[in-house]
């Protein structure tokens, strides 16, 4: 019998039951919750008379709408009345049923996929659903983690189990050193690029080779958070030291002697030598420069060096169209370099990029320098509370401010400009997020998805550039 | 949840791959805590050419005629053809809420994205994947004669309209949930013992997934 995965060895490991439809269902070790994808599955699990099954297995936090600027006053702050309902309505719900919450007011609050890892809610081996696609952040600790619907949302609520398919493994190995310059959002975008948005529809993603194994946990939860990118729902990297140690001492991960019978089970969260995989992809990492989207899809992306295509450079008649499509969307001319291009606002944060290694190096970037005159906007939102707490103890908050940037308050923000945090119609970002879809930053906004470091280099010359060229 | 047994309607031609959830319902009509109320801003971004916001008022809104589901030959569909990764990107359920509202039953597409597929099936809107060939086929056919309709089948996993017809695949669960228009968590419930049994043998072998910063044996 062949080995297995780690996907496997998590999936068997919260096999509940399976149906005689062959469904299987599954338990959910963790569960957490926004403000945005929770209303309508409280309001079903009341109107059905049922209560959460197990309170302690949800942890919320308002992250989509909240402002990031004025939070003093929490929930009394945003102005926007609708946005206020909603995160009052979280607040209510979480009261109602017991459920811990970070308030808009309390200072772990942040991005729902940072403050997971942040707390050591998010560990090794457990699955990990929220209703939110970028979920697959969660994968980095050897977690099976996916984004779910608000159907399902109330469905965990209510059973502490998802009903499920399981998917194809597909393991993605990328070996050889990063090169200078470059980063694991680098690493995931060159990735989405070859394979496509619908490369690994179907499948649970495992990183692995040495390059993947050299990333620090920070950069793995960015690799794993635009699995679904790519189109799988979920993206893990096995255990090792890197793992153990990030999660070692934080709030909710055990202690003492539960830490080491823990640590011996995480230690087997490897895939197994002989365990098949349906789908292998290799990558020479050595090969990969910093890239920056062009057009309005995540697998739109080219190397700095590199120039807008056009047309007839794909061959496939629907790439041909989807190239047109963005050529006039994003108002590019084929055969632009992609270094040539200018920004309007920089955005750097996000459940993508807005932890402190992504904050710590755009500062280096922007240590000395200053913010291009022609750009509008240049805002820092990191991802959570203790983000920011932890880069302002750095001095990290000072770099920016004195580089012409903004120094937020932690939210989703521009990644999805459900805020005030917005691109306006016709301006172009060059963004740390993971979307670049039509409208995605707001009306008609133009955006160009890019590691922090290129974001810097972005914010500092006004149009997109070679950080490698800046260091 | 309806049950859907088969459906007739006219079939609305969407002519893009990759039609991703932050087009079928744009984020600002996320903050809206109900599952109602996103039929008039779906596609949004794509059917007005004013931006829109909640509460707006739809009829005060500048329409984009360029825009296929505007065209008068597709009023009243309820069959939304489309191209392959169909609802991809954000797992907002709202894009399913707002297709119902707006009144499609039923998408047909070569490949839909899997949180979408998800959701359309727990909300019985009912995705239906077909081969590229018969997809394009249909979208030759639509494309040249207005008012086009289908009947989508479920019970015979079929397509069937005039020159048209093909079988699809659906597994055995979603089919008969759709069907009956069963409640999916009224259905998990039913193993509620075993859940329970399970979770005491989970709390056994792995404690901490229970004891946050626990140090207990």
């Amino acid at each position: 019998m062949a080995g297995k995965t780690v996907y496997d060895k998590i999936w068997d490991a919260h096999v509940v039951a399976v149906r005689d439809d062959g469904m299987t269902i599954l338990y959910v070790d963790r569960h957490l919750l926004h403000e945005v994808t929770s209303p309508q599955a409280f309001e079903g699990l009341a109107l059905a008379g049922r209560s959460p099954w197990r309170r302690d297995a949800n942890l919320a936090t308002p992250d989509h709408n909240v402002p990031t600027t004025n939070r003093a006053h929490g929930v009394d702050g945003i102005d926007d009345p609708v946005a206020k309902e909603q995160v009052l309505v979280l607040d209510d719900n979480c009261k109602r049923y017991g459920i811990e919450q970070f308030a808009m007011t309390d200072r772990r609050q942040g991005i729902v996929h940072v403050i997971g890892p942040e707390q050591g809610a998010t560990l090794p081996g457990m699955t990990i659903v929220c209703g939110d696609s970028h979920t697959s952040t969660h994968g980095a600790f050897a977690a099976l983690a996916h984004g779910i619907g608000t159907s399902e949302v109330e469905h965990v609520l209510a059973t502490q189990c998802l009903v499920q398919r399981k998917s194809r493994n597909m393991r993605i190995e990328v070996d050889g050193e990063l090169p200078f310059g470059t980063t694991a959002k680098d690493m995931i975008l060159n990735i989405i690029g070859r394979i496509g948005t619908a490369g690994a529809t179907g499948h649970a993603i495992e990183y692995a080779g040495s390059a993947v194994r050299a990333l620090s946990m920070e950069a793995r939860m960015t690799l794993c958070n635009m699995s679904i990118e790519a189109g799988a729902r979920a993206g893990l990297v096995a255990v090792d030291d890197a793992t153990l140690n990030y999660v070692h001492g934080r709030p909710f991960a055990p202690r003492g002697a539960m830490w080491d019978r823990a640590e011996d089970y995480w230690r087997t969260l490897v895939s197994d030598a002989d365990a098949n995989f349906d789908a292998e992809i290799g990558l020479d990492a050595t090969g990969i420069v910093p890239q920056v989207t062009w057009g309005t899809s995540p697998e739109l992306v080219l190397g700095i060096d590199e120039d807008v295509p056009a047309p007839d450079d794909f061959d496939d008649p629907a790439k041909r169209e989807l190239c047109e499509r963005a050529l006039a969307y994003m108002d590019l001319e084929p055969g632009t370099p992609i270094a040539s291009v200018p920004v309007d606002r920089v955005f750097i944060g996000s459940c993508t990029n807005g932890r402190i290694e992504d904050l710590r190096a755009a500062a280096t970037v922007l240590e000395g320098r200053r913010v291009a005159g022609s750009v509008t906007q240049a805002m820092a939102v990191p991802g959570s509370g203790l983000v920011k707490e932890q880069a302002e103890a750095e001095g990290l908050d000072a770099i920016f401010r004195s580089a012409g940037f903004e120094w937020r308050d932690p939210g989703c923000s521009m990644c999805l400009a459900m805020n005030d945090d917005r691109l306006y119609p016709g301006e172009r970002s060059a963004a740390t997020s993971n979307r670049n879809f039509e409208g995605r930053q707001g009306h008609q906004g133009r955006t160009h998805l890019v590691s922090p470091a290129m974001a810097a280099a972005a914010a500092v010359a006004g149009y997109f550039t070679d950080v490698r060229e800046l260091a | 949840m309806d049950p859907f047994e088969q459906h007739e309607g006219t079939v609305a031609a969407l002519d893009r791959a990759n039609v991703d959830t932050d087009q079928i319902i744009p984020k600002q009509f996320l903050k809206s805590i109900r599952r109602t109320g996103f039929g008039d801003n779906l596609f949004d971004a794509w059917r007005y050419l004013d931006e829109g916001e909640i509460g707006k008022n739809a009829n005060e809104r500048r329409i984009n005629h360029d825009f296929v589901l505007n065209e008068p030959r597709y009023a009243g569909a309820s069959i939304l053809l489309a191209r392959d990764n169909f609802g991809c990107g954000s797992s907002r359920e709202h894009a399913v809420w707002a297709l119902q509202e707006y009144g499609f039953r039923c998408v047909i597409a070569p490949s839909f994205a899997d949180i979408f597929f998800n959701n359309s099936l727990k909300n019985g809107l009912l995705p239906v994947v077909l081969d590229k060939k018969y997809v394009d086929e249909l979208f030759g056919i639509v494309h040249h004669e207005a008012g086009y309709t289908l009947r989508v089948d479920l019970g015979a996993q079929a397509v069937l309209g005039s020159g048209f017809s093909a079988h699809f695949d659906i597994e055995s669960e979603p089919k008969r949930q759709l069907m009956e228009g069963l409640d999916d968590i009224g259905a998990t419930l039913a193993h509620a013992d075993a859940i329970r049994e399970f979770e005491s043998r989970h709390r056994r072998r792995m404690p901490w997934v229970f004891a946050r910063g626990g140090n207990t044996r």
